[in-house]
């Protein structure tokens, strides 16, 4: 049996390529930073990778790119025990409850 | 840190990024100083920095020499703040031509060329450039000679890649200011050739 | 560091290897033949990093020239064109 990850397409058919830019918008400005300053303890690229590469495919496909990536960085601030899910779960209702930051 | 603008409910994932963010400075993992420091220094770095290497690389050959020897050594030596790269630089010549793709993900010169452009992540260029570069390029206006190599660097682990474009013709006597200035950020990915300005 | 076992211009083999985890060496590369255009260093294993381990000893990289026309059997440009691929030592053996 061949496995394929999703994440992995070189060379796959696939659509002309449009040169869009992109103007990053704060959150993402955030999203990164935080990213790279999180390395400080011990959250290494290669798993934030890891976790993205596990996404769903069609997940993976519909996120964009910044999506993927906190999504990743959660998944490793829990598995590496910096958080935990209850703690989100609070926090996420109290943020959703204050309205926009 | 406050978003400008209108009022609208925030995503799932901006949710997410405020929860998170919240979360790690109550824990004290990072603050929110930090954070900002972090966001302008990125903000900072713009592919002006990538031309600045070109540039000098085009009026001082020994530079450029020791550029292609070790890329990383040499943008120290031009002064450059460049934390962790570890640097390619690839040379295009009358013979060669050379590309940058990440297929598994988005690596890509950050600290010399700012955030990669959305394109540079896509499924279409992440998929095709390896397979059909001439293809691709010719989709950025780029027709390379059946006659020039393509070489494609597809980035998959701890090395980053900056493309040495070729000095157009009728630059001569250029100051290095107005060489960097001929020096796009596709230049320097491969996707496209700097070209002179008609006298 | 885990000794570097190739130089420039050895000929290597990509394991054609289809394992689970996090791995950098791309699908389309697995099996094929290339030659190597030199050694990069030594660095931690990403396939360990990812999960959370030291990756240590360091493994050698190199960078890995590919023909084109070899990789894709339909490939359709200059038959010089190259693909430059990064692959650490454990997936190479000598061809």
């Amino acid at each position: 049996m061949i496995e394929r990850s999703h994440h992995d397409m070189g060379g796959l058919p696939a659509g002309k390529v449009e040169p869009v830019e992109h103007d990053y918008a704060e959150w993402e400005r955030r999203v990164d930073a935080m990213t790279w300053l999180m390395r400080a303890h011990g959250i290494t690229v290669d798993e934030r990778r890891r976790h993205i590469e596990q996404l769903p495919p069609d997940a993976y496909d519909r996120m964009t790119y910044y999506e993927r990536w906190i999504v990743s960085l959660a998944q490793a601030a829990l598995q590496r025990g910096l958080i935990t899910s209850a703690e989100l779960a609070r926090k996420m209702l109290e943020v959703e409850q204050r309205g926009s930051r | 840190m406050k978003d400008q603008g209108k009022y609208r409910p925030l995503s799932y994932y901006q949710l997410m990024e405020v929860t998170l963010r919240e979360l790690l400075v109550e824990k004290g993992l990072l603050t929110e100083e930090e954070l900002r420091r972090e966001v302008a220094e990125m903000t900072a770095r713009t592919p002006e920095r990538g031309a600045r290497v070109v540039s000098r690389a085009w009026v001082d050959p020994s530079f450029k020499k020791n550029l292609l020897q070790d890329g990383t050594k040499a943008c120290e030596q031009l002064g450059l703040e460049i934390p962790a790269l570890k640097l390619v630089v690839v040379e295009n010549t009358p013979q060669v031509h050379n590309a940058i793709v990440c297929t598994l993900c988005s690596c890509y010169p950050r600290v010399l060329l700012g955030l990669p452009p959305e394109w540079y992540k896509s499924r279409n260029y992440r998929s095709r450039m390896v397979r059909e570069p001439r293809a691709v390029l010719a989709e950025f206006g780029l027709n390379v000679d059946q006659g020039i190599q393509i070489r494609v660097h597809d980035s998959t682990a701890d090395m980053r890649y900056l493309v040495l474009p070729m000095r157009p013709a009728g630059t001569e006597g250029w100051s290095e200011e107005r060489l960097a200035a001929l020096v796009s950020r596709d230049c320097m990915i491969g996707v496209a050739v700097p070209r002179a300005p008609r006298p | 560091m885990v000794p570097a076992r190739f130089k420039a211009g050895d000929r290597v083999k990509v394991l054609k290897a289809f394992p689970i985890g996090h791995i950098r060496t791309p699908f389309y590369i697995r099996g094929q033949v290339g030659e190597v255009e030199r050694l990069c260093g030594a660095f931690p294993n990403p396939e360990e990093l990812a999960q959370m381990r030291d990756g240590l000893p360091a493994q050698p990289l190199y960078r890995v020239r590919f023909l084109q026309r070899e990789v894709w059997p339909d490939y359709q440009g200059s038959p010089r064109d190259v693909v430059e691929i990064e692959i650490f030592q454990h997936w190479l053996e000598a061809a």
